[in-house]
């Protein structure tokens, strides 16, 4: 009698990810589909892709989607949402898409409680685009648009997104994962379903921002880059929930 | 609502949209088109559909293409810099393919401009807009009457080329109240089995979208958009003619200014002037065809437009060289009286030519 105990969730297509090595998306990608696929809602899913890295995604879930302007996703989502009330409507956004560009589409749909989820993937960079500066870059970080490091005299400092949204009345789930190791990645997958069942409960707008690499970018190899992460962005991104239904988590 | 009811052209835009079956509405105030989103406001709590005053026009053109790329039938509305705000969406429908309807009660320009009807964004809504090779319909009525029947027939026209129409008004169509009477349309609702709603057991995924990463699929994504905009062309070119068969003189005018030619024509006409007007009724597909026929038998041309002469390159396309074009128009929220109008037409047609 044999068992299967590793499978593709049903809600990933048997398509391989043009994802570079070391990246993480493939792997918040699968946490999303085995969530949806535990909620038993991918035939009821539909899912609002970025401009980025993460553009292609739609050739990825095995549900619809829809491929949204950068940064336009949560309005894109809330359109989706006010005509299939009884549908379940994510957002997979990145770090420019959401804390640059779409930064009043993101605060808006947060502040009205819109009912739908974000996944916020932050790698402090622009990845697609080759490796510019992003809001969520560290001080000191090198990048194509920082060539001597992003100075918070002209630059600023990296915004915390997650932490702004969290004090809006509309948002009802907030959390920061990292998906470094497994116990993180377990961790990761919690918070994700945590977000859709607050979605599925109606109570309002819930985002899980996931810490992310980018080799590529960062100039490092897979593992350098997960170092790289535990050493330098978690410390200014803490990991943990930050807001239930109850409250903000002191 | 089968009888005349006295009614807005802004808020009778917005009856219409209900009539038409639109259920959904999203948008941002702008002045000339205030009446009409808080006319949404009202109505469309009353017919269960959602109202949503978004963040920014950027946000509500993007809401429009949630919304339409999950199959409802959806409106915006708003004006000129609002428009211009709108762009990016508006390029993201076309591409996409979704069908919605997008009000502009244009006001003068460019920049903030001011708030008195205008037609300076002719050019923005007949050659496309935002980026790409892309058309919207566009549809210039003329009458409160005309504004509920395009706005009607719009949702048709969307839904049946899966493309974004605009209707373009301006802030005096907008503001004017005339009686009108609601016809709903007699077409079937379309079905959108491309539309995303949740597998719900029944099919492969959908996809909204606008992207073609290959070059040799953008453009053949692009070939079957051209084909589209031909057949376009071909099927829903629509115009208004009066007095051309015996006119020496066409004036060209949509919209308001149309309604103002029309006076200047008849007073020209009591003075035994032969002058004739055609009216676009669509100003995207263009009314070509007409010109042609026309050329020939008149001698000559005059566009008039709230705008430093936009349509009427149009017209010297259309026209190609057969006959004299002349343009005359006003700017910034001036509205010519049908008297400046006569008398452009006046010195054209005693040879001294208009400006």
């Amino acid at each position: 009698m044999t068992e299967v105990l590793f499978s593709r969730p049903k809600s990933l297509r048997d398509v391989p990810f043009h994802y570079c090595p070391g990246c993480q998306h493939g792997i918040i990608h699968r946490l999303a589909a085995e969530v949806i696929d535990e909620l038993a809602v991918g035939e009821m899913t539909i899912g609002v892709i970025p401009v980025g890295c993460a553009a292609l995604a739609y050739e990825y879930f095995n549900f619809d989607t829809v491929e949204a302007a950068h940064g336009r996703a949560p309005a894109v989502a809330t359109g989706v949402k006010r005509v299939c009330p009884d549908a379940v409507v994510f957002t997979y956004q990145g770090d420019g898409d959401l804390a640059a560009i779409g930064t009043a589409e993101i605060v808006h749909a947060a502040a009205r409680g819109e009912k739908i989820t974000t996944i916020f993937v932050n790698n402090a960079i622009y990845g697609m685009t080759g490796g510019q500066m992003a809001p969520t870059s560290l001080v000191d970080q090198v990048t194509t648009t920082s060539p001597y490091g992003r100075k918070s005299e002209s630059a600023g400092l990296p915004i915390r997104v997650t932490e702004m949204l969290s004090v809006l009345e509309g948002t009802k789930f907030i959390a920061r994962v990292a998906v470094n190791n497994p116990v993180n990645m377990t961790k990761a997958k919690a918070a994700i379903k945590k977000a859709f069942e607050i979605q599925l409960s109606g109570k309002g707008f819930s985002l899980v921002e996931v810490l992310s690499t980018c080799p590529t970018n960062w100039g490092l190899t897979a593992l350098e880059a997960v170092a790289w992460l535990e050493s330098n962005l978690i410390p200014y991104y803490p990991l943990g929930i930050i807001k239930t239904v109850e409250g903000a988590v002191k | 609502m089968a009888e005349k009811v006295l009614m807005k052209g802004n808020e009778a835009i917005g009856e219409a949209a209900v009539v038409a079956g639109c259920r959904h509405y999203f948008g941002y105030p702008i002045t000339p088109q205030s009446e009409l989103i808080e006319y949404m406001a009202r109505r469309l709590p009353q017919v269960d559909g959602v109202f949503l005053q978004a963040e920014s026009e950027v946000a509500a053109i993007n809401m429009v293409y949630g919304a339409a790329g999950a199959g409802a039938r959806v409106m915006t509305s708003s004006s000129s810099p609002g428009i211009s705000l709108k762009q990016e969406g508006i390029s993201y429908l076309a591409g996409a393919e979704l069908p919605c309807v997008i009000v502009n009660i244009m006001r003068g320009g460019p920049g903030l401009g001011g708030i008195q009807p205008g037609q300076g964004d002719y050019f923005q809504a007949t050659k496309g807009g935002g980026h790409g090779d892309y058309h919207n319909i566009v549809l210039t009525p003329d009458s409160v009457q005309e504004l509920v029947d395009m706005t009607i027939l719009g949702f048709d026209l969307a839904d049946k080329y899966r493309n974004p129409v605009m209707l373009l008004g301006d802030g005096a169509m907008g503001q004017m109240m005339e009686p009108v009477i609601f016809k709903p349309s007699i077409a079937q609702p379309a079905v959108k089995p491309w539309a995303v709603s949740g597998l719900r057991g029944g099919r492969e995924p959908n996809i909204i979208n606008s992207l073609h990463i290959k070059p040799d699929e953008l453009e053949l994504h692009n070939l079957h958009l051209q084909r589209k905009y031909a057949l376009i062309r071909e099927n829903e070119v629509r115009y208004e003619k009066v007095h051309t068969d015996d006119a020496e003189l066409i004036v060209v005018a949509y919209g308001i200014t149309a309604r103002i030619v029309k006076s200047a024509m008849e007073k020209a006409r009591l003075q035994g002037l032969k002058v004739g007007m055609l009216r676009p009724i669509t100003a995207w597909p263009f009314p070509v065809e007409p010109f042609g026929e026309l050329a020939l038998k008149t001698k000559a041309f005059l566009a008039v437009e709230l705008s430093a002469g936009q349509m009427v390159e149009d017209v010297r396309l259309a026209v190609n060289g057969l006959k004299p074009v002349y343009f005359y128009g006003r700017m910034g929220g001036m509205i010519p009286s049908p008297k400046e109008i006569l008398e452009q037409i006046v010195q054209i047609m005693q040879g001294k030519e208009g400006n």
